[in-house]
């Protein structure tokens, strides 16, 4: 199912990537005259006898040469992307153009002229809409909206000050005599400046994807590069209107209609979008017997929202941004697992597949005797300008930003901030798409703008990694730490997220904290489907649901058991990581690059699993000098240790998605908490002393059972398979959480076993009324609301077997353990025997730790 | 909350001007901070107690969320005030460079110096002044996801010792605790920005 929703969504994408070309073609209208004319010839020949087989050419022309366009503009990614030592050097997105180039010269020697090039509208209407999506729809959140201010004010104010510096200063050169014979007036330099403004955002992912900054940098270069789009297209248009109304007929109130078209059109659009996000979270709601095309939905909503705000001339970019970010959320929580999956994939199929052949295009455009008219005055005090004024604007903007955060933006990352301003296709389409009857010098504001976008892309990409190492930038992570610094730096951040939950400030913002208020009581009661709800309330409630009422309950009403434990142990674990760097590491690298960067902040930037392996190695061999296994103690905390919740912002990858381990960490500690309290609880009440610490020689048995189960490991997820096929319901993947619609029963079977550390089994069998696990599977479907809890509290588990195989391996046997183990059970085994040979979970609370108990 | 009002309802907390002196909150943290007291204070007692804490749900989501709360409480002590939660609370205020206390006072309780104190006795369970092997455990195991095996915990532990003692005595004092955190910027990483 999975696979075929995805090739639905393949056939859905390559027709979207299919319409551009097509567009691109009709421009041309000579090109096809002349071929059309050598096609009918054959036409002809062909009717005086009967063909065994025909030529036909014309038939399927568009279509054929749209596809030869992918195809070819896909070639050149891969052999670009098979040089890692070149793309290391030299960005993908500059050597994307530099194809381009050379495909432009090919056409250029052929035809004599060039017969493609990218025209605004294939550009506006069905190339930028992809990209744009794809960016709104993997937004981090909840970075974004922490930096909304900083990002809003360098995306609105930064803009119009670009704008109107580079306008203005380009005029007085003008009007110094530094350009020549030119006739472009001060509107029309206006209408330069503010095309010229907008940072890409195309650009700039494809550089800053590749240098692993930090992240607040990050989120700041790439918002404000997305939002500023939206504004500098507005500029462009309300602009463009004045130099249509011409310079005597502006007056004062021209100008305040021009200002408030901008917050119309730029709010509008927002709005708009957002309209259209809440729109598809309501939709998804409701398409529970639809899964194959439910993913479609976002899709065409989301173009749709594009289009809409296209055709009442707000902002389409922003409509299609904020589309994306409305609705992630809902719709990640609404639509099965696999939809959630196919949606991003073929989002990324699509915004990766746009932007290669922006690019390619970008350079076949340059190859164009007709566009270039060469004014040395006018291109390098552009390119001068919009340099200078970026860095101004920059550090003038963060100078008010700084007196207003807690952590200043650093004087390095103003920098990169302002160097980080490349400029892009956006740029060029507008360029294009400039009057030529009331601008006389269009062409020069191509080629100039075309020069500016060269200079960018290319020389400042190629120079943006060394200037990042060479300031010695903030990066992702840093990894030259001690142990004890590694640890205490985790230590600081759950410390302060722990103040900030005290004090009452979530996440720095009270207004956050009403947001979601807000959001918990209504958007997500009306937006997300009740069983998505559930899934939500157990993880952001769990605490005074699960502790205070039911495990209360529970036991003073009788040792009802089979909730809470986890079966999942740490004795089924083998040091897999130690075990891989000696004996796995040629046997399995996809498995060892998988493991080594599922917590590592800067993989998900990675392009590719190889170069991960090999660093690694390359590691390894580099600190010869100290034990391998020092290396692997760091390498284990590296991974292994819990992030706090400021960490779990996860990136924007265009090429890559990276599914946030979040989800499971949270289960963890939650069930450790939990099993805390619930221990404290107990012997608080009862006098009973705590489950001891799990004894070697258990450990090793359970280590060895696990390797023997290996050996099974196979036909089990075999069986998943099989299942999952045939019923979806019955969906082994459920408890993601993303959430399936049903996901409480399988999940129990599958993951049963967990049983309440608390209820000692003694008292269990005295109890008439207790309902052994295998009874209340069945019972599950009407279960009363008494066991319910615990059920909510294992749906969460954390494993999926979809994902098992890439993240561990080790998971896999662990829970392949678990059915194991149940199987066992299920032949009616003792109880008590059951309960040695699970030992309490990992790990045993420590003892002065119990003392601030709670209870 | 108005102005006036606000200024009416500073006659209600406890030493107002005292913490104010002495923590460096300004009038509007301090009130901000004694609202989510009373908040925090289900019973209305005007003390917290520890079960008032963890009924702050996301807490429980903190893996060491329940040794934050401890050092709250002062060994053998299980309620807390409102000016004891504020001189708490006033570790967390970011440093600022330009209001330079006059040299003759206590360090400010914000200091670097103060700020490592309460990490470190985020470790030192016991109060002896030292974290030993055992303690250090205690803090990797609540910190670390399941998948590190028993084993591997003790071998780091073994190992931060190791890095961090200068006397070799197995244990980190506090001195070899500020040595091993010298490098890193304190300052920044126990700080919140408390709101107004």
């Amino acid at each position: 199912m999975h696979l075929s929703g995805l090739v639905q969504l393949w056939l859905l994408g390559s027709l979207m990537l299919t319409w551009p070309v097509s567009g691109l073609i009709r421009m041309h209208p000579e090109s096809t005259g002349t071929s059309a004319e050598t096609d009918h010839g054959h036409h002809n020949s062909s009717v005086e006898e009967v063909p065994i087989v025909t030529f036909k050419w014309p038939h399927v022309k568009t279509p054929y040469l749209i596809t030869l366009w992918i195809f070819v503009a896909f070639l050149g990614k891969m052999v670009i992307e098979a040089n890692h030592h070149v793309t290391s050097v030299i960005p993908e997105s500059a050597l994307l153009i530099c194809f381009g180039f050379i495909l432009g010269g090919m056409i250029w020697g052929a035809d004599k002229k060039q017969t493609f090039t990218l025209t605004p509208e294939v550009f506006f209407l069905y190339l930028l809409p992809q990209v744009i999506l794809d960016a709104g729809y993997t937004m981090p959140n909840k970075l974004f909206f922490t930096n909304l201010g900083a990002i809003l004010i360098y995306a609105i104010i930064g803009t119009c000050w670009n704008a109107a510096s580079v306008g203005l200063s380009l005029w007085g050169c003008h009007e110094g005599g530094a350009m020549g014979d030119i006739e472009i007036g001060l509107l029309q330099y206006l209408l330069f400046g503010s095309l010229i403004a907008a940072v890409d955002p195309v650009a700039v992912l494809a550089v800053f994807e590749q240098v692993h900054v930090n992240e607040v940098l990050f989120i700041m270069v790439f918002g404000e590069s997305l939002l500023n789009d939206g504004v500098t297209v507005v500029l462009f248009n309300v602009f463009d209107a004045f130099v249509s109304l011409g310079g005597p007929k502006i007056n004062a109130a021209e100008i305040v209609k021009g200002i408030v078209s901008f917050f119309v059109v730029a709010f509008g659009g927002s709005l708009l979008g957002m309209v259209f996000g809440l729109l598809i979270s309501l939709l998804t709601r409701c398409t529970k017997n639809i899964k194959i095309i439910e993913p479609g939905f976002i899709f065409v909503l989301g173009y749709l929202s594009y289009l809409t705000a296209e055709m009442l001339s707000l902002s389409a970019i922003l409509s299609i941004v904020f589309c994306g970010v409305c609705c992630q959320k809902y719709i990640n929580a609404n639509m099965d697992e696999n939809s959630v999956n196919t949606v991003r994939y073929a989002m990324k199929v699509l915004a990766n597949g746009s932007e290669t052949i922006i690019f390619v295009f970008l350079g076949i455009s340059a190859i164009d005797k007709e566009i270039w008219v060469w004014n040395t005055g006018f291109i390098l005090l552009t390119l001068l300008f919009i340099i200078i004024y970026r860095i101004i604007g920059v550090f003038f903007l963060t100078w008010i930003l700084n007196k207003f955060r807690l952590v200043p933006v650093s004087f390095i990352d103003q920098v990169i901030m302002s160097y980080g301003g490349l400029r892009g296709a956006v740029a060029y389409g507008l360029a294009v798409m400039l009057d030529e009857s009331k601008i006389k010098e269009k062409n020069l504001m191509i080629s100039t703008t075309l020069i500016v976008v060269y200079f960018t892309v290319i020389f400042q990409g190629i120079t943006m990694k060394p200037l990042v190492r060479w300031l010695k930038v903030r990066r992702a992570n840093t990894s030259e730490l001690t142990l004890i610094e590694k640890v205490q730096n985790k230590v600081f951040d759950h410390m302060l997220v722990a103040i900030e939950d005290i004090s009452g400030q979530i996440g720095h913002n009270y207004m956050r904290d009403k947001w979601k208020h807000f959001e918990d009581k209504w958007m997500t009661n009306v937006l997300m489907k009740p069983s998505a709800r559930k899934v939500r309330d157990q993880v952001f409630k769990v605490f005074h649901r699960l502790n205070l009422k039911d495990a209360v309950s529970y036991v003073a009403e009788g040792e009802r058991r089979g909730s809470l434990e986890f079966v999942r142990n740490e004795t089924a674990i083998v040091d897999f990581k130690k075990k891989i760097g000696e004996d796995f590491t040629e046997v399995m690298p996809d498995i060892m690059a998988d493991t080594s960067s599922d917590y590592d902040a800067m993989t998900d930037m990675r392009r590719d699993p190889v170069p991960s392996v090999s660093l690694e190695i390359h590691e390894q061999g580099m600190k010869g000098v100290r034990e391998t296994e020092d290396v692997n103690t760091h390498h284990l905390l590296q991974q292994h240790l819990y992030k706090s919740r400021k960490q779990h912002r996860h990136r924007y990858s265009r090429s890559h998605f990276h599914v946030n381990e979040d989800e499971k960490e949270v289960q963890e500690i939650f069930q450790r908490t939990m099993r805390n309290r619930l221990e404290s609880f107990k012997s608080a009440k009862m006098g009973v002393a705590p489950p001891k610490t799990i004894s070697k020689h258990q450990k090793k048995d359970q280590q060895q059972q696990q390797k023997m189960a290996n050996g099974k490991q196979l036909d089990k997820s075999k069986t998943y398979n099989s299942d999952f096929e045939f019923s979806e319901g019955d969906s082994a993947t459920g408890f993601e959480a993303s959430g399936t619609s049903s996901p409480w029963r399988v999940t129990y079977r599958a993951g049963a076993g967990i049983e309440n550390p608390a209820f000692m089994p003694d008292m269990d069998l005295t109890d008439p009324l207790q309902v052994p696990p295998w009874l209340a599977d069945t019972e599950l479907d009407s279960s009363s609301s008494m066991v319910a809890p615990s059920q909510r509290a294992q749906v969460r588990l954390p494993w999926t077997p979809s994902n098992l195989r890439r993240l561990a391996p080790l998971r896999i046997s662990t829970r392949s353990t678990d059915s194991f183990m149940m199987a066992d059970r299920e032949a009616t085994q003792p109880r008590n025997e059951d309960d040695e040979r699970f030992p309490p979970p990992p790990p045993p609370p420590p003892a002065p730790h119990r003392d601030e108990g709670h209870m | 909350m108005g102005s006036s009002s606000s200024s009416s309802y500073m006659r209600n907390i406890p030493q107002a001007q005292v913490l104010i002196h002495e923590t460096g909150f300004s009038a509007a943290h301090l009130l901000r901070l004694y609202e989510r007291f009373q908040f925090l204070d289900k019973g209305s007692t005007g003390e917290l107690r520890a079960q008032d804490f963890t009924a702050i749900p996301s807490l429980a989501l903190n893996p060491i969320g329940d040794r934050i709360i401890g050092s709250f409480f002062p060994p053998g002590q299980e309620k807390l005030d409102f000016p004891s939660f504020v001189r708490i609370m006033a570790h967390f205020r970011p440093t600022d460079p330009n209001r330079s206390r006059d040299g003759t006072q206590l360090e400010p309780v914000n200091s670097r110096n103060k700020k490592l104190r309460f990490a470190f006795q985020l470790y030192d369970q016991n109060g002896d002044g030292n974290i030993s092997r055992a303690e250090l455990l205690q803090v990797l195991r609540a910190m670390l996801g399941v998948q590190v095996p028993e084993e591997q915990l003790q071998s780091i532990a073994e190992r931060a010792i190791q890095e961090a003692d200068l006397d070799k005595d197995n244990v980190i004092s506090f001195d070899e605790f500020r040595k091993s955190l010298e490098k890193v910027n304190i300052d920044q990483l126990m700080s919140i920005r408390f709101l107004k």
